[in-house]
């Protein structure tokens, strides 16, 4: 049975716990996806989204629990498992004193890029920052830094990616960009597991949803059977995250608050 | 690195001048106080440029491992060292008017054992310091007491050549250097996977 399951999917996680001291952000969780599978992981602030990223592409050692992508345990196989992942995190990986180009150079280096020079021009080319390419990382907008961390993310080919909050800082051009990017990916059979806040973004690019609430991830599903316009609330629901509406009269109405042992409480 | 043991060795004239009696027996010291507190300021920028930019997960997701990283920043780190080590002793020459040519090959053999073991200890503990809020005070505090052997081995086997001693003499000192150096390193290739994940 494991075998078979060793087989059919690429990504395996089983029974993955981490723990920070006494907090715990990931409890018992499971997570198999075939090649070609896009997920959209959805969850509140501190969910464990980006901890479940960084576990499954190794920068952290889960507490207990395996990962194995490709049929390369992230504890023990990480430099085979590091050629075929793709990381795009909050923090873009870039040397701020190096130009765009040397940032590509660099990282095409340490994954022994072969044709470079080219392959860094067209990822230039690709994320649109021709007219920057010799300029330093230090000078560039928040936007222009996640374009060129998506270039630094894929200059290997990865066949899978791990898109942490990738739209995080893009402007509307960079985001539509970046999604046509992910869609011709996708469309490549490349294996997509994605965090993100914005549900529409998600379901729009993914054939699979999942969310994820204080470390145990409550609901996976194909998109296929989702009837979009319901996940919202079905998302509220399972996570209790509270909208805005909800909250802001709460708020502005704190003159009817009391406080009691430091805990603020608001009327219902 | 290069101005602040410049600085050092200028303190250390001003403190002790040269006409003092017993001044051949505080070369050593002073070299090596120079050496060390200079070398300190180049393993704090070790892990700096990672640690400042956050490009150590960047770094740790191509596919190399730990091991060479740990390589590649020991090695850089002692090539600085050395070079600051080598302007250190131009300048000792010209302003303490002393000659280390007749002793140049032993010297070097010593300073470089020495430089790096600093450097294996110091590139363990800089990047074990490098998520830590106080990592420079972190740094010196680590790095200081472990190096005590280091320095002692390093301080009695220059201050020997320098008195013309054999090298059979040094010969044991040197030994302590090369099986510290050798028992660090091992202790890195065996934790550096671990201290760069946590």
């Amino acid at each position: 049975m494991v075998e078979l399951q060793k087989q059919e999917y690429i990504i395996e996680a089983r029974g993955l716990v981490k723990k920070f001291g006494f907090k715990t952000a990931l409890r018992k969780v499971d997570l198999f996806l075939k090649k070609g599978d896009c997920l959209a992981l959805f969850g509140p602030n501190g969910a464990g989204k980006t901890t479940l990223i960084q576990t499954l592409c190794s920068l952290m050692r889960p507490t207990s629990g395996e990962v194995v992508i490709a049929g390369f345990d992230t504890r023990y196989d990480r430099e085979a498992l590091h050629k075929i992942i793709g990381v795009i995190a909050h923090d873009t990986f870039l040397y701020n004193n190096l130009t765009a180009s040397e940032n590509l150079n660099f990282y095409g280096r340490m994954y022994h890029v072969t044709r470079l020079n080219e392959k860094i021009k067209e990822l230039i080319n690709l994320v649109g920052l021709n007219a920057y390419i010799n300029d330093q990382v230090q000078t560039f907008s928040r936007g222009m830094q996640q374009r060129l961390s998506v270039a630094r993310a894929i200059i290997h080919d990865p066949a899978i990616l791990f898109l942490d909050e990738p739209y995080t800082g893009l402007d509307q051009q960079g985001i539509e960009d970046l999604k046509q990017l992910l869609m011709k990916f996708r469309n490549q059979g490349k294996t997509i597991i994605l965090t993100s806040h914005n549900l529409s973004r998600g379901l729009e690019l993914c054939n699979q949803a999942a969310i994820l609430n204080a470390g145990v991830l409550i609901y996976q599903e194909d998109i296929a059977n989702i009837k979009k316009d319901d996940f919202k609330q079905l998302y509220l629901k399972l996570t209790g995250e509270k909208t805005w509406p909800v909250q802001a009269p709460l708020r502005a109405s704190s003159k009817n608050s009391r406080r009691s042992c430091g805990k603020i409480s608001y009327p219902n | 690195m290069c101005l602040f043991s410049f600085l050092v060795l200028i303190i250390f004239s001003f403190a002790f001048g040269t006409g003092l009696k017993s001044f051949k027996g505080i070369i050593p010291g002073i070299l090596w106080v120079a050496f060390i507190f200079s070398g300190l300021l180049g393993l704090s920028r070790s892990f700096g440029v990672e640690r400042d930019k956050g490009t150590l997960p960047g770094l740790l997701l191509c596919p190399v491992s730990p091991w060479e990283i740990f390589l590649a920043k020991m090695i850089g780190t002692l090539i600085f060292t050395v070079i600051m080590e080598i302007f250190t002793l131009l300048v000792f020459t010209i302003l303490y008017n002393q000659n280390f040519l007749p002793f140049l090959l032993p010297l070097g053999l010593v300073i470089f054992l020495g430089t790096l073991g600093f450097s294996i200890i110091g590139t363990i503990f800089s990047a074990m310091s490098s998520t830590t809020r106080t990592r420079d005070v972190m740094l010196s505090i680590l790095v200081f007491p472990i190096s005590v052997p280091v320095i002692i081995a390093a301080v009695k086997a220059t201050g020997l050549i320098l008195d013309g001693t054999s090298i059979q003499t040094v010969f044991s000192w040197l030994k302590i250097l090369v099986a510290f150096d050798f028992v660090f390193l091992l202790l890195a290739y065996l934790t550096f996977g671990f201290i760069m994940e946590e």
